[in-house]
């Protein structure tokens, strides 16, 4: 097996806390690894640490968050450990981003034409005409029509859709070699969604870009993803290729995740709930996170459970489900 | 666009028109200037003589409406205190108070505007919370008190600065102006630094909470995502979006400083239109009172409307909206 292109490991983000003195962790010792070319599917409720796992990746936290620990090399290269400037030169051209809301990702006072010719040459020293005509061609790429007049637009006189695709557009201008899409379509139309998830696809299996997409929506993660990583009060639970994971869910909450989400062979089976609620990343359980809406919890989920290698997979769990649920 | 501003000209009109009203009502009511115009030993004779002078003697709504036809021609009327049209007496005036005005509105933007988005950016070093406290201050302090400071350091005490007047000045645009001379500069100096505290104070805690108000948000982070240096990300991104409420208030805030210089003119004796309107109401002569206020409303209809272009061209969501 190659390396492969980004190898996070034992991650901890913190929000708070510093010199000795611990935050709040909204990121708790997660590992994964994204190949060149594949799509990793990053799944977990409203709250898991999701977005902020991408952020500490882009190393765009606010303060007062924080990397406290871990690795995460990019390319043979620790990000956690770059000068800023270094890093600076990694976001947008190696490593893009795409946010979940595309009204509010654009600049609502700058043209179109001045973000993307700002993002062109924050990497490439090229005149504003080069630029400008490798903006034009990038728009055209996400399918915009006259892309030529449309550059000198303001971003509220393009539809949600549309924006997207000038986000994406800009994500797509270097030909980054790892793509974070944070919930890219949540904020869209269900057609337009799958439009725009068509194309995404289409453009970075062409350039063979990696994808980190966010989400959590395991319809979109079965239709694009080749491995999937799930994640739970800031720990990652269960992580493997999409195949196995959604048809054998090895973790009580992986299985649970599946099991509410209406699908074709279940029909006529009742749709079943995980019970209880996501506690607040405060106040967690002692042990296991997921140890009050268990199940299978025994005694001996009072201690975190490592991450157990199964096959190719991982697995958070001391009591594993053991058969597929159909 | 052009639509709009028409429309816009046409509301400035009627509510220039609504405050001749308001105005010329609002003056007659604070008192009769024939009081304070006539000799108290006058005869009858005398008295009836000067009110028919004044036109005092017709009823107030024929007043109204000579005083509006005088208007129509530029015409205040004459002040009855210097016996010269009221409109020249105050013109003036007008250089000396807008420069004062003008000075201190640079030194407020150019002090406030940089410490502000210092403290915006770097909201938990010692420097900005030093600035923060410092800001609070300068709202707080009395202006006169300050003014008084002002003169007993630098000018009592240390000697640099001349207390009071214009110092010499030039001629320009058919005005006299204190900044074209050095010595002139000197003697403004000092109250505009007066005046400009306040404003100063408030420049400053705006352009804080603006600069606080933007950076969460998504598309200063998606700024940083596409790998831009951190200048560009501040310097245009971050300020393109403060310029909107700092632009609108830097404006209203000038209308005030030319309508509210009073308390500073006074102190440093600086003869500007702030000293004469306060003499112009101890005389009640109403001509420069009426004309004054006037002139004022006139300077916010403009500066409103200078305001709204501004806002057109800095925040395109405004400019497609006026187009529908
Ligand atoms: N700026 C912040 N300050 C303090 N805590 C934060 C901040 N941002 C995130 N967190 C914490 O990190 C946790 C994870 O947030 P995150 O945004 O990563 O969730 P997510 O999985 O992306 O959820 P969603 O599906 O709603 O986007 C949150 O529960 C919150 O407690
Ligand atoms: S470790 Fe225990 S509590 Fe946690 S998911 Fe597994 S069985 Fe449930
Ligand atoms: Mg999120």
């Amino acid at each position: 097996m190659t390396t492969p292109l980004l190898s996070v490991s034992n991650l901890v983000t913190e929000f708070g806390g510093e010199k000795g003195a611990s935050g709040l962790k909204a990121v708790n010792d997660v590992s994964f690894k994204v190949e060149r070319g594949r799509v990793l599917g990053l799944v977990g409720e409203s709250g898991s640490g999701k977005s902020v796992t991408g952020f500490s990746v882009m190393r765009l936290l606010e303060r007062p968050g924080r990397i406290a620990s871990g690795q995460i090399i990019f390319d043979g290269v620790d990000l956690a450990r770059l000068s800023n400037e270094e890093m600076r030169q990694i976001r947008g051209k190696r490593i893009a981003m795409v946010f979940q809301d595309p009204m509010m990702t654009l600049n609502p006072v700058l043209t179109i034409e001045t973000q993307m010719v700002e993002a062109v040459r924050a990497h490439d020293q090229v005149s504003k005409t080069i630029a400008r005509q490798r903006a034009r061609d990038a728009l055209g790429l996400v399918g915009i029509p006259s892309p030529e007049e449309r550059l000198s637009s303001y971003p509220h006189q393009f539809s949600g859709g549309m924006r997207q695709r000038v986000v994406i557009a800009i994500a797509l201008l270097h030909k980054p070699e790892l793509i974070i899409a944070d919930e890219p379509t949540t904020a869209l139309d269900v057609t337009i969604q799958s439009q725009i998830i068509s194309e995404f696809q289409k453009l970075t299996e062409e350039s063979d870009t990696a994808v980190i997409w966010i989400t959590h929506d395991l319809a979109i993660v079965s239709r694009l993803a080749d491995d999937i990583a799930v994640m739970y009060a800031g720990r990652l639970v269960e992580s493997g290729p999409v195949s196995s994971v959604l048809t054998d869910p090895k973790h009580p909450y992986t299985a649970g995740l599946i099991a509410s989400v209406p699908s074709r062979n279940r029909r006529g089976v009742p749709l079943r709930q995980i019970p209880g609620m996501t506690p607040a990343i405060t106040m967690l359980p002692k042990g296991c996170s997921f140890r009050t809406r268990c199940d299978r919890a025994t005694d001996e989920c009072l201690v975190v459970p490592p991450l157990f290698p199964q096959q190719e997979r991982f697995v958070r769990c001391f009591h594993p489900v053991m058969k597929a649920m159909t | 666009m052009v639509t709009s501003i028409i429309r816009r000209l046409f509301q400035a009109l009627f509510v220039v028109l609504a405050m001749t009203v308001i105005v010329f009502i609002g003056v007659s009511v604070i008192g009769n200037p024939v009081d304070i115009l006539i000799n108290p030993d006058a005869n009858q004779v005398e008295r009836a003589r000067v009110i028919a002078h004044y036109g005092l003697d017709e009823p107030l709504w024929k007043q109204y409406f000579i005083f509006l036809r005088g208007l129509a021609q530029g015409d205040f009327g004459d002040s009855f205190v210097y016996g010269r049209p009221a409109l020249g007496l105050i013109l003036e005036r007008l250089p000396a108070t807008l420069e004062l005005a003008i000075a201190a509105l640079g030194i407020a933007i150019v002090v406030g505007l940089p410490l502000g988005l210092y403290a915006g950016l770097y909201p938990s070093r010692i420097s900005s919370r030093t600035i923060m406290t410092g800001s609070i201050l300068g709202f707080s302090l009395p202006t006169f008190w300050v003014g008084l400071m002002l003169i007993m350091i630098f000018s009592v005490e240390l000697g640099w600065l001349p207390t009071n007047g214009r110092g010499p000045t030039l001629e320009f645009l058919g005005g006299q102006w204190s900044f074209l001379t050095s010595d002139g500069l000197r003697h403004l100096l000092l109250p505009a630094l007066n005046l400009a505290l306040f404003k100063t104070s408030l420049i400053l805690r705006l352009t804080r909470a603006g600069v606080q108000e933007v950076l969460p948000q998504d598309y200063i982070k998606f700024a940083r995502a596409k790998g831009l240096r951190e200048r560009r990300v501040i310097a245009v991104h971050v300020l393109k979006n403060l310029m909107i409420p700092v632009v609108t208030i830097v404006g209203l805030e000038f209308g005030s400083l030319i309508a509210f210089s009073v308390v500073t003119e006074s102190i440093f004796a600086w003869p500007g239109m702030g000293k004469l309107i306060i003499d112009s109401i101890n005389l009640l002569d109403r001509p420069v009172i009426v004309a004054y206020l006037m002139i004022m409303v006139l300077l916010f209809v403009v500066l409103n409307f200078v305001i709204d272009i501004c806002y057109t061209i800095l925040d395109p969501r405004v400019r497609l909206d006026s187009k529908a």
